[in-house]
C-alpha cells in the first residue's frame, strides 16, 4: 500500500513540472499571467510579483519554488474573484463530486447490466437494440445531448428544471432540500452518463464474449453447471476485472466532461468554474484545477488498485 | 480384456461437421469404438485427427459451429446426441467426467481450488455442507496433494503445474464418475511431472473402477496406460485393438509409420568425438533474470536461470543439452548466440571471443554460429517470400541480389524443397516444410556451429523424423557442429554424440550418450529416464506391465 | 498475390459484407463532398448576414438561421471542411509521433521504456479535455493551436498502443532470427516489425478521428475554436442564448456532429471486424 502511494508522489511531481512549463509557454511573462492580465494589477504589484517568484532568477530556481508553493498548496491568488484559489476550488469540488459520482454509477452500472444483457443475447435484437443505442450514444457530443434535453425535458415538457443545482430563492431545508438538489441533478448526469453508459456496454459485452470462450468455462460445462451459474459466477467475475481498469482509466474523461455539462447546466461545480475562469483570462485560476484535476485523478487510480486487490487474488497488496 | 455387457459406451458411426471453408468438410468421419467398464483406451492421433473433438462430441462440448450430424453415442441406453439439454448436464460431472491439457487456464483464476470441487457436488445436489468438505478433502488425500486442509482455499496461480492436474483429477472424480476423459492430460507437463500424473490415473482408475478415455498423440504414453487402441487419421478410425497387439504387430501402414517414428529407439553409437578440437567453448556462464520489483524494490522477482555453465562442443558432433521447462537450456542457447546478454562468463568461437567484444566485430562472427528456432509458425515473417527470406542473411552481407537470389535456391533444394518454391509465401508451406526453410535460411551464411532450439518439439510425430534425418545429414555433408536443445530425452538418444543434463540452471551429468543412458550416474538424470513414457514397455517392445 | 495484396482484396470484400459499415463510408462520402462543395453551394463567407436573424427552417433558408442572420446551412456546409482538416491532420501528427516513440520504447525496452512509460502516464492522468482546453488558451485559439492541443493529448493512446507491439513482436522468432543474422535495428523496425502491427494501428487511428473531432467541437463550443473559422461546435456554442425560441440554431449543426463521428465510429469497427476474422464467428 505505501509503494502505491509513494508511485504516486513523482507522478504528482512531474504535474506541477507541466503545469510550470504550460505557465511559461504562455505570451507575456508569468507575472502577467499570474496578474491575469487584465490590468487589474498595478505596475508595483507585478514589480513585487516578479521579485516573489523570482522571475529574475534562473530557471530551475524559479521551477523549484514553484515545486514548493505548489506542494503547499499555495496555488496563489485568483484575481478576478479576488480569493485565494485554493479556497474558490474546495467551494466548488462539493458539487462536481456529486455529479461525478452519479455519473459514474449510473454508467458504470447501467452498463454492466447492459452489457450482460447484450452478450448473453448475442446476435437476438435485445443483443442489436442495445449495440446500436450504445454505437449512437458513442457518437453523440456531450453539450448538444445537453441542450437537446433541455429542449425536450425543459422547454417542451417542462418536467425538469433548466439549470442551476437549487431552486434560487427557495431555500429548501433538510429532504426538500435533496429532492430539489436532485430533480436539478436528473440532466446533468444523465448528459454526462450517456457517453460514459455506452463505453461501458459495449466493453462489459466485449469481455463476456471473450471471457466466454475460454478453457475454464469449458471445464465448468464439463462439470455440468448450469449455463446460469456460468455466466453470473464464472464469466462475470473475470469480465468485470478490465471493465474497472478503464473506469478508473476514464475519470479523466469524466472530470475533461464535466466542464461542458456544468457550463450547459450552470451546475455550480469545477467545470463551470474553469470555464469562468477560461473567460476571465485567469490563468492562474485555471492551472489551479488544472494541478487539482489531475491530482483526484491520480487518487482514484490508486483506489481502483485497491480496489483491484480485493478482487483479484493474483494482485498481491 | 472388456465382456460385451461391461461396455459402458458405445460409439457407432459418428459423424462431425466443420464450418464452411476449412480443409475438410468433416472433422470426424465414421467412427465407431466401444469402451468398457474397467478399461484404458487411448485414442491416439496426430493433430488434426479428430481425436479431440470426438471428446467433445461425446460431452456435448463442440465448439459453435462444429456439429455432429450422424451417428449414435450410447451410454447406456441413451443417445447421448439426442438427449435433452438438462439430461446431458446432470450426466456432465456426475456420470462422465473429463479433464483438459492446460490446466492453468482451465481452472478459473478467482475462485478456490475448493470452491471449484464443492462446485461439482452442489450442481448435482451433494447434500450438506460438512459432507461435502470431507469427501473433497478425502479426494485431495487420493491424489496426493500435500495438506489438503490448506489447499480448500488456495487459487489456482499458487499451484504448480503438476498440482494443478492432480486438482483438475480430484473434481472429475469427485462424484466417482463411469467414465473419465482425459484429453491430452499431460502434454503440458514436465517429463517427471507426467510420469507421476499416469500413475495416478492408472491408480484411481483400478481404486475407482472407471473407464478411461485417453487422448494422446504419444506412443509412449500408450505403452505405459492403455489396456486398448485406437489410431485415428484425418477424422477416420484406422486401426482398433489391444494395445499389445497393436505395440508389437501394427496392422494398418499409418500405425506402422506412427510406431516407427516414435524416436529412441536406436541409440547413436559413441563416435570419440571428444578427441577432436574444441569448435564452441563456454565458461562459466551466468545468467539472473529480475522482473517486477516496484518503486522501493519489493515484489521483486529474481531468477537465476544460468549458474557458471560451463561446456565444449567440438567440431562435427551434435551435442544434446537435456532438460525440462526452467532448466535453463533455452536461455544458455540464447546467450551462446547473444541474443541475450549474459551477466557473466565467456563465450568463444575457436579462437575469438564473442563476448566482450563490440558490435560491429560481432556482426562479422555472427555468420559462424546461427540458430534454428522451435516453432516453425513463428519464425518466418508472414510478408515475405521465402525466397527472400532464405536470402536475407546474405543481403545484409553485401552480397548482390541475384547472386543471393541463386544462393538461396541451392540451399533451398538442400533442404529438400524445390527452387521453383521460392517465389511462394510461407503460410502455402506445411509445419515440416517452415522448419526446412527455416533451417535453409540458417545455414546461408555458411555457419560453422548450429544452435537448434527444439526444432522438432512443435511438430507431428512422423515429421519429426524426417526433419530430425535432414539434420543428420547436414551435419555429415557440411561437417557442422550442432548444439541441439530438447526436453525430449529419447530424441537426444538417437540423435545426438554427447549429452549434458540441465537441472535448475546448473549441468548435473555430462558424457557420452550411450554411457549416459545405459548408467545415469546423477539422481535426477536417473529420475528423468524412469519418466520416459512406455521406456519399461518399449515402444515396440513387449505390452505395458 | 503477395500477402499484402491479397489481404487488401480480402479485407475489401469483408469489409463490404458488413452493412453498417458500407452505410457508415456511404455517410462520411456524403460528408466529404459537401465539405468539397461547399465554396460552390454557398459561395459567400458563412459568417456573412443573408438574411433576418431566427428565420425558422423549410422556409427561405433550408436550416433557418442564426440570432444575426447568418444561414445555418452555409454554416454546416463550411464548418464540414474545418472538422474533417482538423481530425485528420491532428489524427496523422499524433498516430506517426505515437508510433515512432512507442515502437523506439518498445524495441529498445530498458529505460527509453521506463521513461515513455512515465510521460503517457502522466499523459493520461491529466484530464485531456481540460489538457487541450488550458494548452488552446495558453496558445490563444487558431486551428494550428487546437491540431496541436488535439495531437497532444491523443499522441499517448497510439504510443501505448504501438510500444505494446513492438514489444510482443522483438519477441517473436521471425524476429530473433533476424537479429541473429546481423540485421540492423532501423532495418527489423521498419522492414519487418511494422508492416506486421499495420492493422490495430489503423483502427485505432480511425477511430481517433472521431475523438479529433469531438474534441475539437467541444473546444468551439466553449469559444476556444479558430474565430475566422466556421465550425460546428461554434454554431451550438453561438445559439445557446436562443435556445428557447430557436431551436434549430443548435440542433442540426450538432446532428452533423453526430452523424459524422457515427460514420466514423461505423467504418472504424468494420475494419476491425474485417482485419480479426477470427472474432467474427461468434
Amino acid at each position: 500500500m505505501l509503494r502505491r502511494l509513494a508511485q504516486a508522489v513523482p507522478t504528482v511531481l512531474l504535474i506541477v513540472v507541466v503545469n510550470f512549463f504550460l505557465l511559461h509557454l504562455a505570451p507575456g511573462d508569468a507575472a502577467q499571467v499570474l496578474a491575469g492580465e487584465a490590468g487589474s494589477a498595478t505596475p508595483e504589484y507585478m514589480a513585487a510579483l516578479r521579485a516573489k517568484f523570482g522571475l529574475d532568477q534562473p530557471l530551475y530556481v524559479q521551477l523549484f519554488d514553484y515545486i514548493k508553493t505548489m506542494l503547499s498548496l499555495d496555488l496563489g491568488m485568483s484575481f478576478r474573484q479576488n480569493e485565494p484559489v485554493l479556497t474558490l476550488i474546495l467551494g466548488r469540488l462539493g458539487p462536481t463530486l456529486l455529479l461525478m459520482t452519479t455519473t459514474l454509477f449510473l454508467s458504470l452500472g447501467g452498463g454492466v447490466l447492459l452489457g450482460i444483457l447484450a452478450a448473453s443475447g448475442l446476435r437476438t435484437w435485445r443483443d442489436n437494440v442495445i449495440s446500436v443505442l450504445a454505437l449512437v450514444s458513442y457518437a453523440t457530443p456531450l453539450f448538444w445531448l445537453g441542450l437537446m434535453l433541455i429542449i425536450l425535458f425543459s422547454i417542451d415538457l417542462g418536467w425538469l428544471p433548466t439549470s442551476g443545482m437549487e431552486t434560487i430563492g427557495a431555500f429548501y431545508q433538510g429532504w426538500a432540500r435533496v429532492f430539489d438538489i436532485a430533480r436539478h441533478l436528473v440532466l446533468p448526469a444523465l448528459t454526462l452518463s450517456l457517453f460514459y453508459l455506452a463505453v461501458y456496454t459495449r466493453l462489459m459485452r466485449a469481455a463476456m464474449l471473450e471471457q466466454a470462450g475460454m478453457d475454464y468455462v469449458t471445464t465448468a460445462r464439463a462439470k455440468g453447471l448450469s449455463e446460469r451459474r456460468i455466466t453470473f459466477v464464472h464469466v462475470l467475475r473475470n469480465a468485470f476485472l478490465p471493465v474497472l481498469t478503464i473506469a478508473g482509466i476514464q475519470v479523466g474523461g469524466l472530470i475533461g466532461g464535466s466542464v461542458v455539462v456544468e457550463t450547459i447546466f450552470d451546475w455550480p461545480g469545477l467545470g463551470l468554474l474553469a470555464f469562468e475562469s477560461l473567460f476571465a483570462r485567469d490563468l492562474n485560476l485555471l492551472f489551479g484545477i488544472f494541478f487539482l484535476s489531475a491530482c483526484l485523478v491520480v487518487l482514484v487510480n490508486l483506489a481502483v488498485d485497491v480496489l483491484y486487490t480485493f478482487l483479484d487474488p493474483r494482485i498481491e497488496v | 480384456m472388456a465382456g460385451a455387457d461391461d461396455i459402458i459406451l458405445r460409439v457407432e458411426g459418428l459423424r462431425v461437421d466443420l464450418p464452411a471453408g476449412v480443409e475438410r468438410p468433416h472433422a470426424v468421419e465414421d467412427a465407431s469404438f466401444t469402451l468398457g467398464r474397467r478399461e484404458v483406451l487411448c485414442l491416439v492421433g496426430e493433430s488434426g485427427s479428430g481425436k479431440s473433438i470426438t471428446a467433445r462430441a461425446i460431452m456435448g462440448l463442440l465448439p459453435p459451429q462444429v456439429v455432429a450430424s450422424a451417428g449414435r453415442i450410447l451410454f447406456g441406453d441413451e443417445d447421448l446426441l439426442k438427449v435433452a439439454p438438462e439430461r446431458l448436464r446432470a450426466i456432465r460431472g456426475s456420470d462422465i467426467a473429463m479433464i483438459f491439457q492446460e490446466p492453468m487456464t482451465a481452472l478459473n483464476p478467482l475462485m478456490t481450488i475448493g470452491d471449484q470441487i464443492d462446485e461439482v457436488l452442489r450442481s448435482h445436489g451433494g447434500g450438506a455442507g460438512a459432507a461435502r468438505r470431507a469427501r473433497i478433502l478425502a479426494l485431495l488425500a487420493d491424489v496426493h496433494l500435500p495438506e489438503p486442509e490448506r489447499l480448500l482455499h488456495a487459487y489456482p496461480h499458487q499451484l504448480s503445474g503438476g498440482q494443478r492436474q492432480r486438482a483438475m483429477i480430484a473434481m472429475a472424480l469427485v462424484l466417482e464418475p463411469k467414465i473419465i476423459i482425459a484429453d491430452e492430460p499431460t502434454t503440458a507437463l514436465d517429463v517427471t511431472t507426467q510420469a507421476q500424473i499416469l500413475s495416478l490415473i492408472r491408480e484411481l482408475q483400478a481404486k475407482h473402477a472407471t473407464g478411461v478415455l485417453f487422448i494422446t498423440h504419444d506412443f509412449g504414453v500408450v505403452a505405459e496406460i492403455a489396456d486398448r487402441v485406437a489410431v485415428m487419421r484425418h477424422g477416420r478410425l484406422v486401426e482398433v485393438d489391444a494395445a499389445e497387439r497393436i505395440l508389437t504387430a501394427p496392422r494398418h501402414p499409418y500405425t506402422r509409420l506412427l510406431l516407427d517414428a516414435v524416436p529412441g529407439g536406436k541409440l547413436r553409437p559413441p563416435a570419440g568425438t571428444e578427441a577432436r578440437p574444441v569448435v564452441l567453448s563456454v565458461k562459466r556462464l551466468a545468467k539472473t533474470f529480475r522482473s517486477g520489483g516496484g518503486f522501493l524494490g519489493r515484489g521483486r522477482r529474481v531468477v537465476r536461470a544460468l549458474k557458471e555453465v560451463s561446456l565444449e562442443l567440438h567440431r562435427g558432433e551434435t551435442l544434446g543439452l537435456v532438460g525440462e521447462s526452467g532448466s535453463g537450456k533455452s536461455t544458455l542457447a540464447r546467450c551462446v548466440i547473444r541474443l541475450v546478454e549474459p551477466d557473466s562468463g565467456e563465450v568463444a568461437l575457436g579462437d575469438v571471443s564473442l563476448t566482450g567484444i563490440s558490435a560491429r566485430a560481432l556482426r562479422r562472427q555472427r555468420a559462424r554460429i546461427q540458430m534454428v528456432f522451435q516453432d516453425p509458425y513463428a519464425s518466418l515473417n508472414p510478408r515475405y517470400r521465402i525466397g527472400r527470406l532464405v536470402a536475407d542473411g546474405l543481403l545484409i552481407n553485401g552480397v548482390a541480389p541475384a547472386a543471393a537470389r541463386a544462393r538461396a535456391a541451392e540451399l533451398l533444394e538442400l533442404v529438400g524443397i524445390e527452387a521453383a518454391a521460392a517465389e511462394r509465401y510461407p503460410h502455402e508451406f506445411s509445419g515440416g516444410q517452415r522448419q526446412r526453410i527455416c533451417i535453409a535460411r540458417a545455414l546461408a551464411l555458411g555457419p560453422e556451429v548450429l544452435v537448434a532450439d527444439e526444432p522438432v518439439s512443435a511438430l507431428d510425430v512422423s515429421v519429426q523424423a524426417q526433419v530430425l534425418r535432414l539434420l543428420a545429414d547436414l551435419r555429415d555433408r557440411l561437417h557442422l557442429s550442432i548444439l541441439f536443445i530438447t526436453h525430449d530425452l529419447r530424441v537426444a538418444a538417437e540423435v545426438c554424440d554427447r549429452i549434458a543434463v540441465m537441472q535448475n540452471g546448473e549441468i548435473v551429468e555430462h558424457g557420452a550418450s550411450a554411457a549416459i543412458f545405459t548408467a545415469p550416474r546423477h539422481a535426477y538424470t536417473r529420475a528423468l529416464f524412469a519418466s520416459i513414457p512406455g521406456r519399461r514397455a518399449g515402444a515396440q517392445g513387449t505390452g505395458p506391465t | 498475390m503477395s500477402p499484402p495484396q491479397a489481404a487488401l482484396k480480402d479485407l475489401a470484400r469483408r469489409f463490404a459484407r458488413n452493412r453498417s459499415a458500407l452505410v457508415g463510408l456511404a455517410i462520411l462520402a456524403a460528408v466529404l463532398l459537401l465539405a468539397a462543395a461547399a465554396p460552390l453551394l454557398y459561395p459567400a463567407t458563412p459568417f456573412a448576414l443573408a438574411g433576418k436573424p431566427v428565420s425558422p427552417p423549410f422556409g427561405n433558408f433550408l436550416l433557418g438561421t442564426d440570432m444575426l442572420g447568418r444561414d445555418v446551412a452555409a454554416g454546416i456546409a463550411h464548418g464540414a471542411k474545418t472538422s474533417l482538416l482538423i481530425g485528420l491532420v491532428s489524427t496523422a501528427v499524433a498516430v506517426t509521433f505515437g508510433t515512432l516513440a512507442g515502437g523506439l520504447a518498445g524495441y529498445y525496452g530498458g529505460r527509453i521504456d521506463g521513461l515513455l512509460m512515465r510521460i503517457t502516464e502522466i499523459f493520461q492522468t491529466i484530464p485531456s479535455f481540460i489538457f487541450a482546453i488550458v494548452l488552446v488558451a495558453v496558445m490563444s485559439p487558431s486551428i494550428a493551436s487546437t491540431v496541436i492541443a488535439i495531437s497532444v493529448v491523443s499522441w499517448p493512446g497510439v504510443a501505448r498502443l504501438a510500444r505494446g507491439e513492438f514489444l510482443s513482436m522483438r519477441q517473436r522468432e521471425y524476429v530473433q532470427s533476424c537479429i541473429s543474422l546481423g540485421m540492423g535495428d532501423a532495418r527489423i523496425m521498419f522492414a519487418q516489425i511494422l508492416p506486421n502491427c499495420l492493422s490495430p494501428l489503423v483502427v485505432t487511428a480511425s477511430l481517433l478521428v472521431a475523438t479529433a473531432i469531438l474534441i475539437e467541437s467541444g473546444l468551439a463550443f466553449l469559444g476556444l475554436g479558430d474565430p475566422n473559422v466556421m465550425s460546428w461546435g461554434f454554431q451550438v456554442g453561438a445559439g445557446r442564448t436562443v435556445l428557447r425560441t430557436a431551436w434549430w440554431v443548435c440542433t442540426f449543426p450538432g446532428f452533423a456532429i453526430l452523424l459524422t463521428v457515427l460514420a466514423i465510429n461505423l467504418v472504424g469497427e468494420g475494419l476491425n471486424d474485417a482485419l480479426n476474422p477470427r472474432l467474427r464467428n461468434r
